[in-house]
């Protein structure tokens, strides 16, 4: 079964290629169940795949398929090859499982959009760039799904291209990422400089050549990489902007796709983290500040997703201080349970704007568990997943995280801590003001939509439909109970034995006590109850407190601000000198100088072409003349 | 005296005729014979079609058999037969192979053209099917008599063709102009021929590189007036600025498919003769040469180049850019070693396929029999028949030199042979020149891709001027249409009409048009096969 390793990637590409062609035909809703299929598929084969893997022997774990040599360009030789090991079936998993559910999920919520097919073209190539990132065994062919991701991420952002806001935003991911991906690059020729391969195997084994400093440097741009994918501070505003794409691209790109690849990536290259003590340290640092700073922007925020968007800025925060802890296997497990909360809140966010009418301010949501009960039960268990409460798959993801932590690094647990506390808060303040309190809706001031439903009732919230429900229960459950993944008391069997053919002697050993744990499992969740308790009696009844809400925090420590006027600004007005004077002045001048003068004397050259025969023979005669006279002074000369 | 002649003759020994060497030569000759028998013998004039017919199976013939000297030539090497006078290597079977294609090709274009325009399908045919010999014999000749011989036999019947089509007056207007300077040429020609044989002391070519590499002949000016005139010669032939003068008016009022005909195999002979010559028989006085190579080069770059910019009809562009062309094929002869000469040769083949399917297009986009090739008629041509304005634009942007086709690779070798002997400003120049070119077939390219009815092309006005001037040796009646670029800026045709006008494509042509693009691009991205039979051609050189 191993062999059928391509056809995981193979299949949505193949789903793109469908609807490339026959997309338009199919329209709504074919095309979305084509897309749904195709992917599904992908799902398939991968668990067919990870039944074949389980079958191998643990400690060599590991399948490498070689469709043909890609590149053989001098001392540079790239197979077009692709690993399933345990880190990168697991990636597979979640990946195509949910997007499968984001798939089937559109079908419905894009239902009537005039770019149906087009919407879902883009998905399938998405997950399959996702996937090929995920399964490529060299740098090379992780960057080109690295880049596929980023160009599809920019088209899905501004899937609705014809509204500034969404236009602006697909550009903005797309430049934030643009920038790291050229850490990305440097990366690689580093490596190939200094190594002389870009196969991760062959990496790993030739460490022992490289010089601590080329190790740092490699792991350090990497990060960068890193930092532009997986919206780390100080790349991260794009993936708050991203919200404007529709909800199940939120969806996906935070969930499944995109932005857990920065963490894959570090995952993926752990033997370089091990060797560098500094690029741990600055990883973990980096993650850490933004759990923190993004936890304190999700606080104030009145826009639903972009308080899910900031969230999960901060839980990628944990999942990097994980890896810069050296708790891989954490960094993992909290980007799985992640995916299945963090899809969830998406999704049903998704169905709480659906039901709403493209209502996205929280200030004008409330009590809305009245009228969607399914919605409101899934959505509930995803916030108290997230918020750390036992005994959901937060609270034992999260607590992974903050254990590893505190004995490698007991300031940064603190800020960890800090920011739990946050999580805990912004998240039940979330769904204090949507599902609980008044029927804020009804007073909208916006003119109802139907009037032939006869007053409010055009504007009534309702529950989805299935395929939108089907996926929420589904994600439910695995956000309920994916904390069995890795109970600590389990010995054998769990995430951390699967993943440790991978991970080995690298994985970061905390060595605690059974008191120890005991005592930090009670301090993360006295902190989540009470960032619950806090949050929901705060939010409940009031819906306005400036003081929690300052600006500083709601324009997200201003750093779009700093931005703009640090890079933004002088980076247009050198732009617009170069546009006007050099490219227009010198450059234009003289390519227009040169094209006229090149006319010009095409022109006069022209006069000679009178049609005449006798000035023809005349030329040729001269020609006979000019030649016969250079030949005079070969002759006098010699 | 008498006696002595009559001894003579009964002493005459017939050479022994190593019948391969000649073999593609007899063929074109037989298919032309056969075609002319055939039609003066039977009562009814033989068809079009049926002319055709023999006119492919004749270059496909002479194609296998060209393959099958290549085979002797691999196995048993070159070697030099019938009295010294013909030459049997990797370069003469070079240029059968390319002579062959051209005519394959040609044939198909032609059929569609003659049945349109009404011109008996027979005499066009046969004297193509000459011609293409002509240019074969220059091709595989050893001797400056026999390659006069073929240039004779090239020459006379692209005359007669370039007259083919009796309907317009350019066009016999044209022929007359060529007959005139080819002749004038040729009179060149000869006489350098014959200063050579007395510096010399033969025409034999082996015999001139012996008696030179022999005797230390420092700067005779017997001998350089006789290069002098013999590249004046072949300069007339390929076109090579200032003796291209003809090839404006020439290209423009000949019939389409022979234009592009005439561009590839007159070249094609041409070029093999005096690359043949200067660089295996002239070799030991290169330094007297090459600079004058040199200057013709670096003309018939930029002249080719600059004064296609301005042209408005298509058919005078392309004259341009055959020049243009011709400049850089010139490069490979500057080099004047084995690298510059497979640079030469593989230029040579694919200008051939390029010329020919470009002027297949021109021929189907014709209108008022052959007249009106202004380029507004190419405007929103992509959107009318895209397959078609596909075809173009492939075709001209090889012309270009744009990668991935055989385009690319030709400009390539032949300015990198030249880059390897240091010729580093004629590189540069070179390049400038692809540059400038570049313009002209981009800018076809975007009409075709505009929109009908947009703003027009931003060429200044007077470029009509040239055109116009063509009439004043014969002049004759002309519509006030006829002046092209005058017509569009003034009383352009309604804009519905021009988007109404779908040219019919006869399925020959198509085939041509198909097979000229698929060369060109097949052998541009898998560039092994061709790039080494050049290679392999010069390698066998005799």
């Amino acid at each position: 079964m191993l062999h059928l390793t391509y056809l995981i990637f193979l299949l949505p590409l193949a789903g793109f290629a469908v609807q490339v062609v026959l997309g338009r035909r199919m329209g709504d809703p074919l095309a979305g169940a084509v897309a749904t299929t195709f992917v599904g598929a992908s799902f398939v084969v991968g668990v067919l795949v990870f039944f074949a893997l389980l079958g191998v022997h643990a400690p060599v774990r590991s399948f490498t398929q070689s469709l043909w040599t890609w590149l053989p360009v001098g001392g540079l030789h790239v197979d077009l090859g692709f690993t399933v090991d345990p880190l990168s079936m697991t990636m597979v998993l979640f990946v195509t499982g949910i997007s499968t559910l984001i798939h089937l999920y559109s079908i419905s919520y894009m239902k009537g959009d005039p770019d149906y097919p087009k919407f879902f073209l883009y998905m399938n190539l998405f997950v399959a760039s996702m996937l090929i990132l995920v399964l490529g065994d060299n740098l090379l062919v992780t960057f080109i799904g690295w880049e596929g991701v980023g160009a599809c991420s920019y088209w899905l952002i501004s899937f609705w291209f014809h509204r500034d806001s969404a236009a602006s935003a697909g550009k903005k991911a797309f430049v934030y990422n643009r920038i790291g991906d050229v850490g990305f690059l440097l990366a690689m020729f580093l490596t190939f400089q200094s190594v002389g391969s870009l196969n991760y195997s062959v990496i790993f084994a030739r460490l022992g050549q490289v010089s601590p400093g080329t190790i740092t440097a490699i792991a350090l741009l990497l990060f960068v990489g890193a930092v532009g994918k997986s919206a780390q501070i100080p790349l991260f505003p794009w993936l708050a902007d991203a919200m404007e794409g529709p909800t199940p691209v939120s969806a996906l790109i935070h969930a499944a796709t995109m932005v857990t690849a920065g963490v894959y990536l570090m995952c993926r290259v752990n033997p370089l983290l091990h060797a560098s003590g500094a690029a741990s340290l600055t990883i973990a640092a980096v993650g850490a500040a933004t759990a923190f700073v993004a936890a304190s922007i999700a606080c104030a925020q009145s826009d639903i997703k972009k308080v899910l968007a900031y969230s999960t800025v901060s839980q990628l925060g944990y999942m990097f201080l994980a890896v810069g802890t050296g708790a891989y296997e954490a960094a993992l497990f909290l980007m799985l349970a992640h995916a299945f909360f963090k899809g969830l809140l998406f999704l049903g966010a998704g169905s709480v704007i659906h039901g709403l009418h493209d209502e996205q301010d929280l200030k004008r949501m409330g009590n809305l568990r009245r009228y969607m009960k399914v919605t409101f039960f899934t959505f509930a268990v995803a916030w108290l997943a997230i918020a750390g409460v036992p005994p959901l798959a937060g609270f034992w993801a999260k607590g992974d995280v903050l254990d590893a932590a505190w004995s490698r690094y007991p300031a940064l647990w603190v800020v960890g801590l800090v920011a739990a506390l946050f999580t805990a808060y912004y998240m039940s303040r979330l769904t204090a003001l949507a599902f609980f309190g008044d029927d804020r809706w009804r007073t909208d001031s916006r003119p109802a939509g139907a009037g032939h439903h006869g007053g409010d009732g055009g504007r009534q919230p309702h529950e989805s439909p299935w395929p939108m429900t089907v996926p929420l229960v589904i994600l439910a459950v695995f956000a309920f109970a994916g904390g069995a993944l890795s109970f600590p008391w389990y010995g054998k069997g769990t995430l951390l034995t699967w993943v440790d053919p991978v991970f080995g002697a690298n994985l970061y050993d905390a060595h605690q006590s059974v008191g120890l744990q005991w005592g930090l499992a009670v301090t993360d969740s006295v902190v989540a109850i009470a960032g619950v308790v806090v949050g929901l009696a705060l939010w409940t009844r009031v819906t306005n407190r400036p003081a929690l809400e300052n600006s500083f925090l709601r324009r997200s420590w201003y750093i779009n601000e700093l931005y703009d006027s640090v890079i933004g600004r002088p980076g247009a007005r050198v732009a617009a000198f170069t546009a006007s004077t050099i490219e227009g002045g010198i450059i234009d001048g003289a390519v227009n100088g040169i094209a006229s003068a090149v006319r010009r004397s095409g022109g006069l050259v022209r006069r000679t072409q009178t049609g005449y025969v006798r000035n023809y023979a005349l030329g040729i005669v001269l020609g006979v003349v000019v030649i016969f006279g250079f030949m005079l002074t070969r002759v006098w000369w010699s | 005296m008498g006696a002595v002649t009559a001894a003579a003759a009964a002493h005459l020994q017939l050479p022994h005729i190593d019948y391969l060497s000649i073999l593609p030569v007899l063929i074109m000759m037989g298919g032309a014979v056969l075609v002319v028998a055939v039609s003066s013998m039977t009562r009814r004039a033989m068809g079009t079609g049926a002319s055709t017919a023999v006119s492919l199976v004749t270059g496909i013939a002479a194609l296998v058999a060209a393959l099958f000297q290549w085979d002797s030539v691999a196995t048993h090497g070159a070697k030099v037969t019938i009295a010294g006078a013909v030459v049997l290597d990797g370069f003469s079977v070079f240029i059968q192979v390319t002579v062959a294609v051209a005519v394959v090709l040609t044939a198909l274009v032609a059929d569609g053209y003659l049945k349109r325009e009404g011109i008996d399908g027979p005499e066009f045919q046969a004297l193509a099917l000459l011609s293409a010999s002509g240019a074969m014999v220059m091709g595989s000749a050893n001797d400056l008599i026999v390659i006069f011989l073929g240039l004779e036999i090239l020459s006379i019947a692209l005359y007669v063709l370039t007259a083919m089509n009796f309907k317009r007056a350019e066009s016999g207007e044209a022929a007359l102009k060529y007959f005139v300077l080819g002749g004038f040429s040729s009179a060149v020609f000869v006489y350098g021929i014959a200063l050579t044989y007395g510096a010399t002391g033969s025409t034999n070519l082996p015999e001139i590189a012996d008696y030179l590499a022999r005797n230390v002949v420092t700067s005779n000016g017997v001998l350089l007036a006789g290069l002098a005139l013999l590249l004046v010669g072949f300069g007339f032939k390929v076109a090579a600025v200032p003796f291209h003068m003809w090839s404006p008016d020439v290209y423009q009022g000949a019939p389409s498919p022979i234009t592009g005909f005439m561009a590839a195999v007159a070249k094609a002979g041409a070029f093999a003769a005096v690359l043949r010559v200067f660089v295996s028989s002239f070799a030991t006085v290169r330094t007297d040469w090459q600079p004058v190579v040199t200057g013709l080069a670096v003309l018939t770059l930029l002249v080719g180049a600059i004064v296609a910019l301005s042209q408005r009809d298509v058919k005078r562009m392309l004259a341009y850019s055959s020049i243009n062309h011709a400049g850089f094929i010139l490069l490979g002869l500057e080099a004047a070693d084995p690298r510059g000469v497979a640079a030469s040769l593989y230029y040579l083949f694919a200008y051939t396929v390029m010329v020919v399917g470009t002027f297949a297009v021109v021929t189907v986009m014709a209108k008022d029999g052959d007249n009106g090739h202004d380029i507004e008629d190419y405007r929103g041509l992509a959107r009318r028949q895209p397959v078609l304005a596909l075809s173009l634009a492939v075709l001209l942007l090889a012309q270009a030199g744009a990668p991935f086709t055989t385009g690319f690779l030709a400009k390539l070798q032949v300015v990198s042979s030249v880059v390897a002997v240091h010729g580093y400003v004629l590189a540069v120049i070179a390049m400038v020149s692809a540059a400038v070119a570049a313009f002209f077939y981009l800018r076809l390219a975007v009409v075709m891709y505009s929109p009908t009815g947009s703003v027009a092309d931003p060429l200044p006005s007077d470029g009509a001027g040239d055109t116009a001037e063509v009439t004043e040796l014969l002049p004759f009646e002309r519509g006030s249409d006829q002046v092209p670029g005058l017509a569009v800026l003034t009383d352009a045709p309604p804009i519905e009409a021009v988007a109404e006008r779908r040219v019919a494509v006869p399925r020959l042509t198509a085939l041509a048009i198909a097979v000229s693009v698929a060369v060109t691009v097949v052998f541009g991205v898998v560039p092994a096969p061709l790039i080494d039979f050049a290679h392999k051609a010069t390698l066998l050189f005799h």
